[in-house]
């Protein structure tokens, strides 16, 4: 295998577990602050929902912000359609995600019950909007974009914001948004006590059981939708470019993987076992920790069966198959995956070592006492 | 409005909003850490209630920073789409890094500066015909880039600069009012004498940068000075005057001789080039990319022909210099004269903005180099009650560094035009091909939400610093402030 093959294949891989991290770790406290006015039913309450991911949440967004970055550095082509293709999305999902951090910094900072409120509305659209469009931005991946390379590869995308909103996409979209309820449901199962606790079990158990049911129906309209075949190309060490390789679309597509490989069906049941386990966890109310592993491998099922179901495409092209993005043409030069698989030996222990000394000091659930001992020391 | 300059507008406001809390985060981390060595070396709770009080406003900042950092990563691939492809080999792992370190301020700002180090100083890499992009030919050549480095060290000291200034500014306002006296006495001269090397460092290294600027980016240095034309070594500094674009002259000009041939290369007989033989020399390089640019496209019809490949390869360099014909005629070799010489006047940036943001940034400069020494000497004399126009001074001078760091960035970055990597890609092609109504729309998206945070943060800040740190304390850890104030020498 040429070495070049390999570590393209190293970062598909990558940008796959790096996916499964934001999803996992910003996931959590997304979906705690999407749970956060079915929860908690007054400010002590409402402050315990906080305080579970305000210590955590800047140390999650990183895994976002690396996302990004790995996906610019080792998939330029991908990184440019993807984001000036879905530029009013985009523009969504900054807006939410800057909502964020100042919603976390400033709610404590004054008392009013008026201000409060609005930096909860704040946090919660700062989780729900990531959330759905992540899921809607997969459900157009997974049904292909419609862009075009010119012979300069210069794209021209031609979609509109509504288009991405289409039938499939949604209930992508919503997929997610259940997914991400179950996680924040078991990780403030981890995290909580009390009445808090309890409304959590009943609205993860409802959550998980919504994920199910819309994965499953996903899985049903994805066998039927077109997707895309590459052809002929010009070989997986071969210079990154989109021009001249020859794909189709062809029913079914999307699950041509599986069949293939059969073994690569790991993964959508990783993501169907994973909730039940979750669900009945929650609903026993036994087990905490193993409930939020639980969810936390659902999550890496379902983002790995939507990257099965697309390999070796990364973004195909709808309005010109033959501009689709591939593993294989779109990603960075050799010298830059090397020093890109250097750069994270050398620097995410690091990250890795540092999340996991925060987590290790923060263990244990959050209390009424303690919010309210100190009230202004917390968020 | 064009995608062009909406794009442009856009990425400028956001990225002067981003430095803004950045540029007071580097400062006030190192002040921060410098007052907690303090304590754990004495013990004195004083300095502990002074970490806890800067500290406060630090978090309302940082959470600003890292939140406004993350629209800067995302602009890339939203609006500068053809940039992203056309370089992100080069400038993505730089990025990516970055990103890694978005929580450790200095590290990061590192990584971003080289980034934008190669942007003005394109080295250690090439074009690939294969991929049609720019890829890494010697990534230390990168990582090592002398405009980098000089970049790096001139932005982090101005962050320190406006981390001082914040901590003496206030501590005057409390001075003034007679009110936490211990601690804005401690926290003043602290934030003086840091002040002062940070003052000191950002003038002498922002000089480095002038130098290594007149050696890699000639033209940027032409429009600062606004040399229009080139002057017998050692060449006259400019100090005031009208630059007029039109006529390529500079009305009402007071110029010392000598001065500039002697900053700009450190000779008496180092020449500097003017604007017009630097546009000379860009229609020569226009030319010469006009054949890499017919070359390239024979090429695409046959890779193999080696003869054409030689050509290819003998004008790659300029190929950059033919884009910028893209602009006149999308078929670029069949350009005319006329309009192969408006592409080479197209290479001088905006001399009279150019002109006088550098002059007001480097006036800043030396008051604060100024108004620190003061401030230190009256520290060090015990002195800084006596004279209470200084502490309305140092009050007033509040917002002067963040206003000479924005003035420092148009510098930087309006100077690069009409590049968005130098002599590689003009900005006009870096854009994505999205509606001008979309990007007009995101504009004012940021401009609204924008203002609205920070309008939230100044109201936070201004609160925060009226409450002081005394009741602050007392409201924060009651068990503290007194102990504190049980400690607390006579005053």
């Amino acid at each position: 295998m040429p070495v070049y093959e390999v570590f393209r294949l190293l970062w598909w891989a990558l940008l796959g577990v790096l996916l499964i991290g934001i999803a996992v770790m910003d996931g959590f406290d997304m979906g705690a602050a999407i749970l956060l006015p079915v929860v908690a039913r007054n400010d002590i309450e409402r402050r315990i929902v906080i305080n579970t991911v305000g210590p955590v949440w800047e140390g999650n967004q990183v895994w976002l912000i690396l996302g990004a970055g790995a996906i610019f550095a080792a998939f330029p082509p991908l990184y440019a359609v993807a984001f000036s293709g879905f530029y009013l999305a985009m523009l969504l999902l900054l807006c939410s995600l800057i909502l964020r951090p100042v919603g976390f910094k400033f709610r404590s900072k004054l008392s009013g019950s008026g201000w409060r409120k609005t930096w909860d509305t704040a946090l919660f659209i700062g989780g729900l909007v990531p959330a759905l469009v992540f899921g809607v931005a997969f459900g157009n991946v997974l049904q292909g974009v419609p862009f075009r390379f010119d012979d300069m590869l210069r794209m021209t995308y031609t979609g509109t914001l509504w288009e991405l909103f289409n039938p499939f996409a949604l209930l992508c979209g919503l997929v997610s948004v259940a997914m991400i309820v179950i996680h924040g449901a078991t990780y403030l199962g981890c995290k909580t006590e009390g009445p808090v606790r309890e409304r959590t079990q009943r609205a993860g158990s409802i959550a998980g059981v919504a994920m199910i049911v819309l994965f499953a129906l996903g899985g049903i309209c994805a066998s039927r939708l077109d997707g895309y075949v590459l052809k002929s190309f010009a070989g997986t060490a071969a210079p990154s470019n989109p021009l001249g390789q020859r794909v189709i679309r062809e029913t079914g597509a999307l699950i041509a993987n599986y069949v293939a490989e059969p073994w690569t069906m790991v993964a959508p049941l990783l993501g169907i076992v994973g909730v039940v386990g979750a669900v009945l966890l929650v609903r026993a109310g036994r087990r905490p920790l193993l409930a939020f592993c639980c969810s936390g491998f659902a999550i890496a099922g379902v983002v790995a069966t939507a990257g099965f179901s697309l390999f070796p495409f990364m973004l195909p092209s709808s309005l010109d198959p033959n501009s689709s993005l591939t593993l294989w043409n779109a990603s960075s030069s050799l010298t830059t995956l090397i020093i890109m698989t250097i750069a994270t030996l050398v620097f995410l222990p690091v990250v890795l070592a540092y999340t996991a000394w925060a987590y290790r000091v923060l263990r244990g659930p959050v209390t009424a006492e303690e919010i309210t001992r100190d009230p202004h020391a917390v968020y | 409005m064009d995608v062009v300059t909406l794009s442009r507008l856009q990425f400028g406001l956001t990225a002067m909003y981003h430095f803004l809390f950045v540029s007071l985060t580097l400062g006030l981390s190192v002040l921060l850490a410098v007052m907690e060595s303090i304590y754990v070396t004495t013990g004195r709770t004083i300095w502990r209630e002074m970490v806890k009080f800067w500290g406060t406003l630090f978090g309302i900042n940082f959470a600003m920073g890292v939140a406004t950092g993350i629209t800067m990563e995302f602009q890339f691939g939203t609006n500068w789409a053809y940039y992203s492809h056309y370089v992100g080999d080069i400038f993505g792992a730089p990025l990516a890094i970055t990103c890694l370190l978005a929580l450790g301020t200095n590290l990061s700002a590192l990584w971003i500066l080289i980034a934008n180090g190669w942007m003005q100083y394109p080295v250690g890499a090439h074009f690939n015909l294969a991929t049609m992009r720019m890829e890494v030919a010697d990534f230390t050549a990168v990582l090592f880039n002398p405009v980098a480095q000089a970049k790096f060290v001139h932005t982090v000291s101005a962050g320190y600069v406006t981390g001082a200034m914040f901590v003496l500014s206030i501590s005057a306002f409390y001075l003034l009012r007679g009110r936490n006296r211990g601690l804005a006495i401690r926290s003043m001269t602290v934030a003086a004498s840091f002040g002062l090397a940070s003052a000191l460092s950002v003038v002498v290294l922002g000089d480095e940068s002038g130098y290594t600027a007149g050696q890699n980016q000639k033209m940027k240095i032409a429009a600062i000075e606004s040399m229009w034309h080139t002057e017998p070594a050692p060449a006259s500094f400019t100090v005031v005057g009208l630059p007029d674009m039109a006529t390529h002259t500079t009305r009402y000009a007071v110029r010392i001789p000598w001065v500039l041939g002697m900053i700009a290369t450190r000779s008496l007989d180092g020449k500097v080039a003017g604007i017009d033989e630097l546009v000379a020399d860009g229609t020569e390089r226009i030319q010469s990319g006009m054949v890499a640019y017919r070359a390239m496209e024979g090429l695409r019809k046959d890779p193999t022909d080696a003869a054409l490949r030689a050509v290819f390869d003998a004008h790659v360099n300029d190929l950059g210099y033919a884009l910028l014909l893209k602009r006149y005629t999308p078929n670029v070799v069949d350009a005319t004269r006329a309009q192969i010489q408006a592409a080479a006047w197209d290479t001088v940036p905006p001399v009279f903005p150019l002109f006088w943001t550098f002059r007001i940034m480097v006036a800043l400069g030396f008051y604060f180099i100024a108004l620190f020494a003061t401030m230190f000497w009256q520290a060090s004399a015990r002195q800084l009650e006596r004279r209470r126009w200084l502490l309305r001074v140092c009050l007033w001078s509040l917002p002067l560094p963040w206003i000479a760091a924005e003035l420092g960035w148009y510098v930087a970055e309006g100077g690069r035009q009409p590049w968005t990597i130098d002599g590689v890609l003009p900005t006009f092609l870096s854009v994505s091909s999205v509606p001008a109504s979309n990007v007009a729309l995101s504009l004012a998206c940021f401009v609204v939400f924008y203002s609205a945070l920070a309008i939230v943060e100044l109201y936070l800040m201004v609160r925060t610093v009226r409450l002081g740190p005394e009741d602050f304390i007392a409201v924060l850890a009651p068990e503290i402030a007194a102990k504190a104030i049980a400690l607390r020498p006579a005053e």
